[in-house]
This record gives C-alpha cells, structure tokens and sequence, in this order.
C-alpha cells in the first residue's frame, strides 16, 4: 500500500492530499505523525487532482509532511457477541483494558437502508413504568423516541430509568443496551456506568464513549458504531435492542464543524443542507423487520439549545423520530419528577400498542380524555393569571384542579418507582372522577361504567 | 449491447451523491451507469468537458478513473399493467424484488425493471384491423385488478397508423399485442421521461370536488378534481395521518401515494393497512387501486429527487386512460432539500436559505402537472395533487410554503396548538382557504342539497364569531357575556367537537359521506335554531346548554345507523327543550 506525503492543505479537521492514485470515496485513512503516531481519518471527497480527508481525531500537530495511507477499505466495527458487557471508545475500540474484540464479522458502519417492503410495524407495548410514558405517549418494541431536554435537565435519569424497568409483557427477556455517549461530560457518563454496573445491567450493555475531551470529529462515528453492534445483536443473535444516544446536539456540532471546514453553503443557524438525511441515516436505522425476532429500539436525546423546540436539532429530529419526550423546564422547577410536558409530547405508533389485548381496552379513549382535561386545565391557567380564580366558573376550577393533581400524582413518580400500565391507568381515572361526569365526552359509556372508580366501588 | 464509444468515460471526482466525469458525449437528463458496479445515476449538468452526475445510490467505495457508461435515454418510467399494487422506490424499482435480490437491507448496483416481464396479461383489443390509430388511443384492455381496468395506450409520441395486425390473448408487457402500417409495434406496456409531462388535448374547468370523506375539508376547504392543495404543519400535527386519510377514502379512482424522504414504518403501515381496508365505494381492498413510490429518508437522496417525478408521471398515465387520480406527495419539504442537497454539491449560487434559486419554477412545474383533462383518447381524466409541507420549526413563512402557496389553491394549514389538545384532523378553520369554493357551488346544491352552500356560510360564520368572542372571554371570562352570544359559543362548540373532530381510526368515523356532513350539519342548524326559540320562551343558558341529550347528539356520529341515533337524540332534546 502506497503512502504520500503530499498533504498541501490542512484546514480544521480536514487535510487535502495531492498527486494519488485513485482514492475510493469513504475510504478509510491512515495518518502517521512525525512522531510515530497514527491517526484515523475517512475520505470526505475524491477526484484525480485532490482528495479531502476527514480527520477523526483532530488535525493538531499534523503538518505537511506527514505520511498518508489509504486502507482500500471502508470504516468498520469488529462485531461479537462479546461486545456485551464492554466499554469501547467513540470510533470503537476497547477502552476498558479487556482483550481486544475477536471479530465474527467486521460490518460496515454506515448500514444500508432497510427496505420499507421488509419492515414489520411495531406494535409490541413496551412498559416503562413511568406513567408520562406508558399512560400519555406509549413506546413500543421497534420505535424511535428521542427525549427532547434543556440543559439541566434530568434527563438522563430517565433515560436510566427507562433501561432499567423497560419490559414487554408476558415476555420475561429483557432488554440488552447499547449505549452511545457523544461528548458528554465524564461525570455523567461515570453516572451512566455505575448504574450500569450496580444493576448488573452492564453485563447486557455495550458502551461507546466519545466523551466531552475526545475529539468532536469522532462522534460522528460513535452513534452509527453503536447502531451497527445494535443490528448485529439483533439481527445475528435476535436480542431486543434499546439504543440511548446522548446528546445528540454534540453530534450535530459536529456535523456542523465539518461543513463549515469544507466550505459548503450552510442551511439554517450554520448547520448543512443534509442534515436531514445525514439524521435520518441514524435514525431510521431502529424498527423491526419481518420474520427476524431481534428488534431495535431507539431512544436518543438531546438538549434543545436554548429550550427552544424549533432549533433545527429538535426540529429535523422531530421529523424523523416516531414522536417525542418533551422535558420542561417550568415542571422541573416546581419539583416533578420526570418533567415530561405531556403537551407537546407525542408517540405516533401508540395507536397499534394499545387498547383490548394490548394494554388495556378503555386506554385509547383514556388518553383523549386525559389530553383533552390536561389541555384545558392550562389553558384556564393563563385566565386565572388576568382575571383571577373567583371569576371562573365551578367547571372551570375542576378543570384547574385536575391540571394541577396531574401533574403531582400522576406525572410525579420516584426515580426507582415501575408502576404497572393498570396501576397507570386506575390512577388516571380516579383524577377524571374529580371531574363532573359528563365533561368526559370522549370516553365511551361503557368504560365509564366500567373503569370510573364511582361505579367500580358500587359493582365491587 | 454495444455501447458506443463516445458515451464512455470515466469517473474525474465524487463528493457524496454527486460524481463528475470526464471523456463522454452526454445531455442533460441522460441516464448514466457510475463505476464498476454500474451505480444508477443522471446527468444535472455540463461544465466544459465535464459532467455532472447526480447517484441515485450510495457512492462509498467508489474511484476515480472507474468507468461511466451513458445509456443515451433520459430517466424514464415503465407504464403498463403491474403498476397498481406494487410498491417502488424513487426510481422505479419495485421494493420486492430488491428484497428477493438483495435481502431485508437495499443494496446497491441492482437493476430492476419497474414492471415484471413474466407476468401475462389477458388483452381484449377494442381497435380492429384497418382501425385508423392515433397517439394516446386506448388500442385495448387488461382486467389488472378486480376494481382497476387497465386501458392499454397507444404511445403519446408515436406516428398515427393503421392497424395491419391485432392480437387477443394472453401476453408478457414485451410482446406485440398490435401492428400499425407505419411499422409501429405496439405493446402493453410503453416508457416514458419522468420529467416530460405527459400531453393532452385540453384543461378543463374544476367544478367538480374530490370528496374525501373529511367533514372539515369537504365541507369548508373542498378540492376540486385535478386541483392542487396543499397541507403544510409542524411535525406532530397529523400531515402524515391526514394524507393517509385521503389515500384512503378519497373517491379518486386511482390513488398513487409517494412517501418522498419520509419514516419507513409509515410506509409499512400503508402496506399492511391498505390491502385490509375496505374501499366504501367498491368494497373492495383500498390496495386495488393504489400505488405506492417509497423513497424513505435514508434512501438515497438523489432518488428522493426523482421519485414525485416518477409518481406524477404513473399518475398522469391513468389520468390519460380516462380516470380520476388523486396523489398524495408526503412531504415536498423532503423533495425540495433534496433539490437543496444536490444543489450544495453542484455549488451553485444558493437562493433563500441555500435553497437553489429555481425551487419556485419547480415546485410550479410539479404543481401544474395536475388538472382535470380531455386525453388524447377523447376521455376526460383528472389528477388531484395534494402536496405535504413540513416547515422547520412549524413557520409558514419559509421558502418552501411561501412558494407551494403562491401555486395551490387550497391551503389545509394544520395547527400544532389544536394538536396538543387532540383535536383532529388539527386543520386550522380560521387560516385555511380554498379557491375552488365558488366554482364547486353548483355542484354541491345539485349534487348534495340546495341550502348546502348557506349551511356551510351559517357554519363558518359561527366559527369565525367565536373566535373573535374569544377574545374577549380571555379577558373577562365567558359569564360576563350576554345570553345570546353565550348560546353561540355553544354551538361553535359543538360544530368543532362534534363535526370538525373527526375520528381518523374510528370504524365508522374515519369515513363521512357528504350525506352523512349534510344530515349532521342540518341537525346542528336545527339544534341552533332551538336555542335561541328555548331562550326567548325564558329558559336560562346554563339550562339550555346542559339539556338532556347532547351527549346522545355527540356519539351519533360514531354509529352507523347515524340517521336513526341522531333523530333519536333529538327528538330528546327538542322534548326536554319544550317538553312536547
């Protein structure tokens, strides 16, 4: 394999490199310093006269004379079932101190497209135990639901949370992690890998870590590295997959990073044109595919800059993602645990995971119900705020006092709380009770006789 | 084949989708096969000696100096019998088939043809031999699927002639179903360019609506068959739903449904869904009459480019035979960043938010390729384009809705704020319009009811009313109203929660005849008229508005005996109103 040392540019994280033979696109590159170290880095653009490098860990140090080797292959990871239980780095090499990883097969870290013809819905309910979630905005086995959060905020208790009661029903397997940091702080990944550890959840968990020291080039890797063991795991040994990427606001700086190196005519605050796609590459990479057992879940989170939600993270996420978890501030502030704004928080695939046979029958109508009270209630809020209570009407004050026992009892919960979808719903109607019968328009009678805590007295 | 030698060249340089190579003949919209693997890809520009080739597929791993070979052809479409049913990615490539080739993940370098070359065919020729032919006649028949009879067309771009030979029978799309003198064989199946739209022999008015079974479309933001709506909305808002819903229950004939850069399980779902819903018209599985253009958003962008072109192509085809097409394209923001996307790479000078400066010339050639026709066969057809629109960060002001609504004629704005309390289909009564209003009119008060036209004022009238009373109850709250217009807020109430609200996965809800809106919007006419009579005969509002039978009113949409559940509720609150 030949090597040049005819580097006649370098600018941020790229480096231009002259006179070669042909150069593959997305080729994989090899850098050696003038003191013997090597750097990892992937062909960006490549054309007879000039070919643009991306460099994974940073340009500092590189000058032009450094020796540059073009692999012929592409970026893989060496996959295994011992990926389990390991802690790797952001472009995936071990850095827990264990063995090197034996491959099984070492795949390509940019997956192809799933083919929508091969796809299989998710419709499996996955309980979480946090009433927010499971009552209000059901994930399912195979969905991608990222948590839209403000710096601050606790959403990676959460996200533990999550991985840690997450379970489908009737099925005793849990779920095997893979976890993807991108450049956060190494006090929060050290939270992440304790809890990991004394749960034992570890053992079922790979880890990537590009923490917040690591080069920023490199997370551009970490969340595909990780998709690409979830889809060995699943698809090779039919584990079900819960993937956490966090916080995908770091990866998206540094997608931006690299377009403002290369010069490209920048989309909106800076960020490229293709950061959609470029999104939807991770994104889409969760679901489930017909006659295959393995699943993949996704749940990546990241911080809205500013907590504003039309930011264009949060904005192409939300585009993509099937729904979303929207942490607010003001709850946080009022002492609620987790702040899930049910509001503008959405899942588009609860639809199929709940009702008779799934969770439970009165559940679709519950949550219209519960949406529709919750709704109105903060709405009254802003009346209250220039008229003041006195003013409304005796309806109307129910409907403030529902917001406001909404959100104490039913989306407050404790951090190691797993309440039960039964358990989740029971305590969703005995708020409705507080409401006058027939202001729930949008729940069939017959659950009402049969679920509103006044008749379930009288009948038991 | 032998390919000449001119359109051989080879690969100078590739950055992602876009590839430049030098030493062959090539013009713009030319076919080209990339590199070793022959890598599906089309020509977008010329610069000297170069040219630019935007990739239909991932180009990783490829080199300069690899080989480019020009197919001479511009992108095209195969049109014929297998079309409906089958699922196709950007560039009409059947999804099926690349799974058979290449498993659950899509690989690379495939060719697939867009309709099968095994399947044979029953043709019943309507044309016999000394028949003079024109281009775009209907030479014969195919029964493709139970609802849908394929018209077999003479090429538009063919010479007219006499037919010498015509055949019946069973047939593969590649064999000779007919013989014109002029030498013109004549088969099931014909290509076209995507990018060409398909010609006519003239526009016709839009007078008559695509029903769509949606109360708040039908009856306040109507279609009219081959016109252009579109439905721009934050994510979350329901686009996606409410184009399904169209998909679903439009009374188009034909239904082609183009999921450009989209989720893939929205897909998956379109795929498991529609062959058990039932069409309310034929009763027969929706999927009989449907075809579907999937370029996910992680499929290559240079397909997602190219695939509204290659769905609006197939649509205008049945069009051609003589149908009603209705095509749903979810979403044009996908289409038009791809156009962004490429545009990048091509480096050239960007417009309004590096969106290149001809979105709005493209966005209006898409856009006018809809319209309710006379064909060249002397039948009339109509394509009904129905665009999504996904504003970043839910700001209609972007380029992309400010350009679609410079074109369309109905705006379908969907509201996150109505979102959030669960009111849907979460379209905006105060900011959407429709143009077709007027020139539907007739068709409504003969096809529907006389007083239709009235009732839908009186409606919006209440609607627009309230709001601007809302106003005011935010400020002193609803008791410091006068009577009167306390009565209306509960009939605007009513007209957004029992009519606008509609139940997308209700059985019986999800579809709603313009019967079904007429009966339900007279009764809320009725029930209006009743209160004010109950309020002058001296009973108070709060006995008014909390009158036994509301409820009843409310749920007698979800039956589907509707007509019986709604007299009965009625006839209930008439009694408890005046106690007769």
């Amino acid at each position: 394999m030949k090597e040049y040392r005819t580097i006649s540019q370098v600018a941020g994280p790229l480096i231009f490199v002259e006179k070669t033979d042909p150069v593959a696109y997305n080729e994989l590159v090899t850098i050696t310093l003038p003191d013997g170290t090597t750097r990892k880095g992937q062909v960006l653009d490549t054309s007879k006269d000039v070919v643009v490098v991306q460099v994974f860990e940073g340009t500092r140090g590189i000058d032009t004379s450094c020796s540059v080797r073009f692999t012929g292959d592409i970026v893989k990871l060496n996959c295994s079932k011992d990926m389990l239980g390991r802690i790797l780095s952001g472009s995936g090499e071990p850095i827990d101190g264990g063995p090197k990883i034996v491959p099984e097969e070492r795949r390509p870290i940019v997956g192809a497209a799933i083919n929508p013809y091969a796809r299989q819905y998710p419709r499996e309910f996955i309980q979480t135990g946090i009433s927010a979630i499971d009552g209000m905005n059901t994930l399912v086995r195979g969905q991608k639901l990222p948590i839209f959060s403000g710096s601050g905020l606790p959403h990676n208790d959460i996200a533990l949370q999550i991985a840690r009661q997450a379970k489908v029903r009737g099925q005793e397997e849990e779920f095997a992690v893979v976890f993807a940091a991108m450049g956060i702080t190494y006090e929060e990944a050290y939270k992440f890998m304790k809890e990991f550890e004394r749960t034992g959840a570890l053992e079922r968990a790979v880890v990537f870590l590009n923490l917040a020291n690591d080069p920023a080039i490199e997370r551009l890797l970490t969340p595909r590295m990780a998709l690409t063991a979830a889809e060995f795991l699943a698809y090779e040994y039919d584990l079900h997959i819960l993937v956490i990427l966090t916080d995908m606001t770091n990866y998206c700086e540094a997608l931006r990073e690299i377009s403002a190196a290369r010069e490209e005519v920048p989309g909106r605050r800076g960020y490229p044109g293709y950061m959609y796609t470029d999104l939807a590459t991770i994104y889409e990479r969760a679901g489930r595919i017909r006659g295959r057992k393995g699943t993949i879940t996704q749940m990546p989170i990241l911080t809205m800059p500013g907590d504003d939600i039309t930011h264009p993270i949060p904005d192409l996420t939300g585009y993509i993602t099937e729904g979303q978890i929207v942490l607010s501030r003001e709850l946080h502030a009022k002492g609620i645990y987790p702040p899930i704004n049910v509001l503008p928080s959405l899942s588009r695939l609860m639809k199929e995971g709940i009702g008779a046979g799934l969770t439970r029958e009165d559940h679709p109508q519950w949550n219209d119900q519960m949406y529709s009270a919750y709704a109105e209630g903060v709405d009254l809020r802003g009346l209250v705020a220039i008229v003041g209570e006195e003013a409304l009407s005796e309806r109307d004050r129910l409907f403030l006092k529902f917001a406001d026992e909404f959100e104490r009892r039913f989306v407050n919960q404790g951090r190691y709380e797993d309440r039960n979808i039964e358990y989740t719903l029971d305590l969703g109607w005995e708020l409705l009770a507080m409401l006058p019968e027939r202001a729930l328009t949008k729940i069939e009678r017959k659950f009402i006789e049969k679920y509103h805590p006044k008749y379930k007295a009288k009948s038991s | 084949m032998e390919v000449r030698s001119e359109l051989v060249g080879n690969i100078y340089r590739i950055s992602g989708p876009l590839v430049v190579a030098e030493g062959l003949k090539a013009r713009m919209y030319d076919l080209c096969k990339v590199g070793e693997e022959g890598l599906m890809g089309e020509v977008v520009g010329l610069v000297g000696s170069k040219v630019l080739i935007q990739v239909y597929e991932d180009t990783s791993g490829v080199r300069p100096g690899e080989k480019v070979v020009n197919t001479g052809m511009p992108l095209s479409v195969e049109l014929g019998p297998g079309l409906i049913r089958n699922i196709y990615d950007g560039v009409q490539r059947p999804l099926p088939i690349l799974k058979d080739m290449s498993g659950d993940f899509i690989g690379r370098g495939i060719e697939a043809p867009g309709l099968s070359r095994k399947t044979k065919w029953a043709f019943k020729p309507v044309v016999k031999r000394g028949d003079k032919i024109k281009p775009g006649e209907i030479i014969g028949k195919v029964q493709e699927t139970e609802i849908v009879e394929h018209r077999v067309l003479a090429p538009p771009n063919i010479k007219s002639g006499v037919v010498t030979e015509v055949y019946e029978g069973e047939f593969t799309i590649e064999e000779t179903v007919a013989v014109l003198d002029n030498g013109s064989e004549l088969k099931l199946y014909h290509k076209w360019p995507v990018r060409v739209p398909r010609p006519y022999v003239e526009k016709l008015p839009p007078e008559i609506p695509l029903i769509t079974g949606q109360r708040v479309l039908d009856t306040f933001f109507p279609v009219a068959k081959g016109g252009t709506a579109a439905i721009p909305g934050p994510f979350g808002s329901g686009k996606t739903v409410t184009q399904h819903q169209l998909a679903k229950w439009s009374d188009a004939q034909i239904v082609v449904y183009i999921g450009c850069g989209e989720r893939g399980n929205e897909m998956t779902e379109v795929l498991e869904e529609f062959p058990e819903l039932e069409d309310p018209r034929t009763g027969k599985p929706l999927m009989e009459r449907t075809v579907l253009v999937a370029n996910t958003s992680n499929m290559p962008v240079a397909a997602r480019e190219a695939s509204v072109y290659t769905g609006i192509t197939i649509a205008e085809y049945f069009r051609d035979m003589g149908y009603d097409v209705a095509i749903q394209a979810d979403s044009t923001s996908r289409w038009a960043e791809a156009m962004r996307e490429i545009s990048g790479r091509l480096e050239e000078m960007p417009g309004e938010e590096g969106y290149p400066a001809y979105l709005a010339s493209r966005l209006a050639e898409f856009y006018e390729r809809a319209g309710r026709v006379r064909t060249l066969s002397g039948n009339v057809g109509s394509v009904t384009v129905v665009g999504a629109v996904s504003p970043p960060g839910g700001d209609f002001s972007e380029p992309v809705t400010q350009n679609t609504l410079r074109i369309v004629k109905v705006f379908w704005a969907l509201d996150a704020k109505l979102a959030a309390r669960r009111h849907f289909p979460a379209i905006n009564w105060l900011q959407s319009y429709s143009l077709y209003v007027d020139s539907l009119r007739e068709w409504y008060s003969k096809n529907v009811a006389e007083e239709w036209n009235e009732l839908r004022t009186w409606a919006m009238r209440i609607l627009q009313e309230e709001a601007s009373l809302q106003e005011i109850v935010q400020l002193v709250g609803s008791d410091a109203l006068p009577e009167s217009q306390r009565l209306l807020l509960e009939v605007a109430r009513i007209i957004r929660e029992v009519y606008l609200v509609q139940y997308a996965y209700h059985p019986v809800d999800t579809y709603c005849s313009v019967q079904k809106q007429y009966d339900m919007l007279k009764s809320i006419k009725q029930l209006n008229d009743w209160f004010y009579k109950a309020l002058e005969s001296g009973k108070t509002v709060d006995e008014i508005i909390n009158v036994e039978g509301l409820e009843e009113f409310a749920r007698a949409k979800f039956e589907k005996d509707y007509k019986s559940a709604l007299d009965a509720a009625m006839s209930k609150i008439r009694k408890n109103l005046f106690g007769e």
